[in-house]
């Protein structure tokens, strides 16, 4: 009846697994007793669960972004601590704890912090920015998010029932394989990558659908915002790269549910070829994580420094010769696996290569800053520390490139410190960025300043202290992975590290703390326009948070910085002669059906509970077919009631200065005052 | 806590500072024992030179247009609407790209001397080894001696070592840093790495490949000796009277952490080629299958 | 703006191939879907060439492939597709009963060739030449297994798409979701020409 899952799958063998299960438990018992103590079941359900709004849909998925990184960095700082006391000792964690940290650290930070935090961002801000009023496909864009969520809730279930994979975060077989690991973990790991990446997926699908069809009238395609551009490459590089992941999933788990032989050991199986097609799908990931960040980095740096963007074309190209180079240089992740020369030395020009335009970006994001006024918002200070950052990163990445210097640090922690140094400056502080930037577009205020930029400076230096040491371990011979070690000389380094770790927690406190005090003095910080920082793109142009519509009237397009161009034009907040009636997409419950369905499948699978697989399979069709037959999916909002919200609401007053204007004074007269510094 | 604490751990904290910086002194990567090892690193010294062409004027830029350009009381001019330069966009690509091409160069030319599967130059006589990841210990096959040892890799720093690698467990991963870098060892595949030692020496060794519970431990000492001591040292072996049949290999490739060094005067013949067949992904020829 | 009102059956004038402008969007979408579902295929044929000689202690491709069953595949594949081709035909000239009438044909046809695929299967696991023997048939499985699951959702899609058209008439919407099935079916033709050309073909010369 329920297969393996039996009482021992409960974590009474250890008091730190038991804490883990603990704190998910009442985490989760926490959040219940709170919605029920305030009412709020029948709110949570028709306005959010339900929601095919684009906008909430994206604030749902940042939310389980940064929950799922507080579960991410509770494993870091629980490795740094094991790492900086382990030396010729167990320290306190055992291996197998130990590797279970480690594992679901990679796959928590990649699958359930970065990837919902770009889905979240993309789906705030770039209907907005083309002018649109949703996304092509606002149903699919729903199961999106709860697949997603259904692979999240299957990491943090593991924690309770059951143990998690110990085959690192990119699951080598034939390590991952069922003979060297027999246990639910690495099911764990299958069923969360393979659920939520179908959701990803269709994230990719719609998001291509949505700017290619549905930009408004004059926005070419020489006009889009940059992080409109990015979502774009990178909504292609999910469409082409997950189906990669998608594969290697579903054969290790062939190998794993029905004794094939793809990877195994012997038997005609290959593992070489897992190394291959996981990584056809990995590269181009890391894009899929950083380049959403370049294009909020693009549009902070041209609105802080007040200034239009630097070289908008070169830095269009330069994204799509990334997009295009990512698939070509998946081999470097494993060039110590016996290629020849020649294969290897290919792969290794192509892996530099991308090198020079992300140099060209860099480059693009100074000479905005140049001749600009820079005001440093929170945003800004997260941009100019990426800046700086990142190079240190590109540089270890260029050294890495080359083969016979890959030979020497491969699996070292040289390794570990180079993809934390892109990785966390290049991806995970431009979502902070974007989130202190457009914050006050979702919600309405603005996020406070000086807990902000106290957030920036722990991270920061939290960043060096974690990481440099990282540097000169692998230097020192250090790999990664290892429970304990013996070599003395290493401890200070790790000690030092583990001190970075505690700086990032102190920085994830402050963000915590900003959010809190945010939320407390909003009254103070309301954005009554919907443009607090002088924006330049269309997003600014809707109120703060959108109506459900975005747009009672679509703009007009004609110009790269389109809301400047209408702020100079001086056609903000016109009236149309006449409001039209809007059709929108009516909120569904079968998104979070399939969502909840995707987890039970997931875990009946992972527990061998057949008849549930079976029955989730049967009602997630049933739900696709009910739907797929519905041609009511819409209502109407009545021409009355849009200019009702309209006439209510404020409009920008700002100004774009111009050269001349500019040339006269040396302040920038209409520019919002830097807060609190 | 008292001040006289506080000053005693920040004491404490700057010797183990300080002992770090020994530390490096003593890293293999930056000071290597071979002459691969040594061309590997100078290599990333290389690079990493060439790129700082890049990187210090991005410092520079960055460090002078914020101040310069900030908005409360920077002295810069403001020109909102300048948005492009043909010569700094021109600059922007070609720099880079030359740094690119330049290194390019080095690496196309580099990737090709330094193969792990080429012989070293004009050193015929090359000392054979066959090594094989177990979990989690190293086991080292001298088919030109006869012997086998597990976990003490030793050769005579005249010669070449010639090495053939394969597992007998999941993948791993076989590397002396100070020698030189690493290569898979994978089941049924036989990968190939050549190293050799500047002098007499004795520098660990260690699976760098994550393997599971024993992983940590997976390390060895290796020990590149006069002829004299090489001998002496292949006669030790010998003198220990275990043989490797198949009844100890069958006990000794079961999982065991951090294994003792074991000494084996005697191994069956084949016993490399009967690890590798094992594994055979086709019928007709059972080893070397991809030795690509 | 994709989401304008959803036009009725009465609205004669505008019914056309795909249910017209309007669903260019799911159209565009679905090509996007097919791309995805090609190189999911595109992998599991890498996959199998690089692991079709992975044979270990099993039999190879020459003693398992019998080229007149496949043959047989083919051409009920092959035929369901013209059939879909007619259903299709037949929506524009609003022949309702016509399209339930092909696809019910397809429908047989493609069952048909599920059936054969499965007896093909249960064959070889059988004699012993099951997917769990070697690589290669590990290999084989997948991909064969692969589209034959495609070809069994597609079926599910078509019975679907009959009581659609027999409930609801043929409106744009559902003009447009038969329209979109099409395109699934066929891709499943291009396909299976490719598994007879790289796995069945080479498997017997």
């Amino acid at each position: 009846m329920l297969g393996k899952l039996t009482i021992d799958a409960l974590p009474f063998y250890s008091w730190v697994a038991m804490s883990g299960a603990a704190v998910t438990v009442f985490g989760g018992l926490a959040v219940v007793i709170l919605v029920t103590y305030l009412g709020a079941w029948r709110y949570l359900w028709t306005e959010w669960l339900t929601s095919v709004d684009h906008k909430k849909i994206g604030i749902m998925y940042i939310v389980m972004a940064l929950v799922m990184l507080i579960r991410g960095f509770i494993d870091a700082i629980m490795m740094r601590a094991q790492q900086a006391v382990a030396l010729n000792s167990e320290g306190y964690l055992p291996p197998e704890h130990f590797e279970q940290i480690f594992t679901s650290h990679g796959t928590i930070m990649i699958f359930f912090m970065a990837m919902p935090f770009v889905a979240g961002l993309f789906n705030i801000v770039t209907p907005q920015q083309i002018g649109a009023r949703d996304v092509a496909f606002p149903f699919m864009n729903s199961i999106s998010l709860w697949l997603t969520a259904a692979g999240a809730g299957l990491v943090l279930i593991s924690l309770v029932v059951g143990k998690f994979s110990e085959a690192g975060w990119t699951g080598y077989p034939p390590f991952s394989g069922i003979e060297y690991s027999p246990g639910v973990g690495v099911d764990y790991w299958l069923w969360a990558l393979l659920v939520s990446g179908v959701g990803s997926t269709l994230t990719g699908i719609n998001f291509v659908v949505t700017i290619l069809k549905k930009r408004a009238p004059g926005m070419k395609l020489m006009r889009m915002p940059m992080f409109t551009w990015t979502t774009l490459v990178v909504s292609v590089l999910i469409a082409f790269a997950f189906p990669a992941l998608t594969v290697v999933a579903i054969q290790l788990g062939l190998d794993r549910y029905l004794g094939m032989h793809f990877f195994t050991n012997g038997d005609g199986g290959n593992m070489m070829n897992f190394a291959n097609l996981l990584w056809i799908w990995g590269h181009p990931e890391v894009y899929i994580l950083i380049l959403p960040a370049f294009g909020i980095y693009s549009e902070v740096v041209a609105t802080f420094s007040g200034k239009r963007l630097f070289g908008y074309e070169s830095l269009v190209y330069a994204t799509g010769c990334i997009g295009i180079l990512s698939f070509s240089v998946w081999l470097h992740h494993f060039f110590t696996m016996g290629s020849s020369a020649n294969v290897n030395a290919f792969f290794g020009i192509a892996t530099m290569v991308i090198a020079v335009p992300t140099g060209v970006k860099v480059f693009d994001w100074l000479f905005t800053m140049f001749r600009g006024r820079i005001v440093f918002h929170p945003s800004m200070y997260w941009t100019i520390g990426f800046i700086v950052t990142f190079v240190i990163g590109g540089i270890s990445g260029v050294l890495l490139a080359l083969p016979p210097a890959d030979y020497l640090m491969h699996n070292s922690t040289f390794l570990v410190a180079h993809f934390h140094n892109v990785l966390i400056p290049g991806a995970l502080f431009g979502y902070f960025a974007g989130m202190n930037y457009w914050f006050p577009k979702a919600f309405g205020f603005k996020l406070n300043e000086t807990w902000g930029i106290r957030a920036f400076w722990f991270w920061l230096i939290g960043f060096y202290l974690a990481f440099m040491p990282l540097y000169v371990l692998g230097f020192m011979g250090m790999v990664r992975r290892m429970e304990h070690y013996n070599v003395p000389e290493w401890q200070p380094y790790l000690v030092v590290a583990a001190i970075g770790a505690v700086f990032v927690l102190i920085g994830i406190f402050c963000i915590v703390m900003q959010l809190v005090v945010s939320v407390r003095d909003r009254a103070q910080a309301v954005d009554a326009t919907g443009d607090p920082w002088n924006g330049r793109t269309l997003e600014w142009a809707t109120s703060s948070p959108p109506a459900s519509y975005n747009f009672a009237v679509i703009p007009q397009v004609e110009d790269l910085d389109a809301f400047a161009d209408m702020k100079r034009r001086g056609v903000v907040g016109q009236k149309p002669a006449k409001y039209e009636d809007i059709a929108m997409p009516k909120n569904t419950s079968a998104g979070v059906i399939l969502g909840a369905m995707g987890f039970l499948l997931g875990f009946a699978m992972i527990w061998h509970i057949w008849w549930l697989a079976a029955v989730c399979l049967v009602v997630s069709v049933i739900v696709l077919i009910v739907r797929a037959s519905n041609d009511d999916d819409e209502f109407t909002m009545a021409a009355a009631e849009v200019e009702a919200i309209e006439n209510q609401r404020q409009f920008s007053t700002l100004t774009i200065p111009t050269d001349e204007t500019a040339a006269g004074s040396n302040v920038s007269g209409e520019q919002p005052a830097a807060g609190s510094i | 806590m008292t001040g006289v604490q506080l000053s005693r751990i920040l004491q404490v904290f700057l010797t183990a500072l300080l002992l770090a910086g020994c530390g490096l002194d003593k890293a293999p990567i930056l000071h290597p024992k071979g002459p691969i090892a040594l061309v590997e690193r100078d290599l990333l010294f290389t690079a990493f030179y060439l790129m700082l062409i890049v990187a210090i004027p991005v410092f520079i830029f960055a460090g002078l247009f914020v101040w310069r350009y900030r908005a409360s009381g920077g002295k810069g001019k403001y020109t909102p609407d300048w948005s492009y330069s043909g010569k700094i966009d021109a600059l922007i690509w070609l720099v880079p790209a030359l740094i690119v091409a330049a290194l390019g160069y080095l690496l196309w030319t580099t990737t090709h001397k330094l193969d792990p599967y080429r012989n070293i130059a004009g050193t015929e006589n090359a000392i054979e080894v066959q090594a094989v990841a177990q979990d989690w210990k190293w086991l080292f096959i001298y088919p030109e001696y006869g012997i086998a040892t597990v976990n003490e890799l030793a050769f005579p720093s005249e010669r070449p070592l010639s090495l053939k690698i394969t597992s007998d467990t999941v993948m791993n991963s076989f590397m002396i840093p100070a020698l030189g870098g690493q290569i898979y060892a994978m089941a049924g595949m036989t990968s190939r790495l050549h190293l050799i030692a500047d002098e007499p020496g004795e520098f660990t060794g260690r699976n760098t490949m994550y393997s599971g519970d024993g992983f940590a431990d997976q390390h060895f000492q290796a020990y590149a000796m006069s002829n004299e001591d090489f001998d002496a040292w292949t006669q030790k072996v010998r003198q220990s009277g275990k043989s490797l049949d198949q009844a100890a290999y069958d006990v000794l490739v079961k999982p065991s952490v951090a294994h003792d060094v074991e000494y084996y005067s005697g191994y069956d013949p084949g016993l490399f080629q009967r690890i590798l067949a094992k594994y055979a992904q086709r019928p007709e020829h059972s080893s070397n299958v991809t030795d690509q | 703006m994709s989401v304008a009102e959803t036009p009725t059956v009465e609205d004669e004038a505008v019914l056309q191939l795909g249910g017209g402008e309007e669903f260019e969007d799911r159209e565009f979408g679905f090509w996007l879907y097919l791309m995805t579902d090609a190189i999911i295929f595109a992998l599991l044929f890498a996959t199998y060439v690089v692991m079709s000689r992975n044979i270990a202690s099993g039999p190879d491709a020459k003693s398992l492939f019998d080229l007149t069953h496949t043959a047989g595949e083919t051409l009920l594949l092959l035929f369901s597709s013209i059939t879909f081709g007619f259903a299709t035909l037949a929506s524009l000239s609003r022949q309702k009963g016509q399209v339930i009438l092909w696809l019910i044909v397809t429908i047989a046809f493609g069952a048909g060739f599920v059936a054969m695929e499965l007896v093909e299967f249960y064959g070889m696991i059988a004699s012993g030449a099951g997917p769990d023997t070697s690589g290669f048939l590990s290999a084989f499985f997948t991909l064969v297994g692969t589209h034959g699951l495609h070809v069994s959702l597609g079926i599910v899609g078509i019975t679907v798409m009959i009581v659609q058209v027999a409930v609801k008439g043929l409106s744009n919407p559902v003009l447009s979701r038969l329209y979109r099935l099409g395109l699934f079916w066929h891709f499943l033709d291009i396909v299976w020409i490719g598994i007879f050309s790289v796995v069945y073909l080479p498997g017997v010369l």
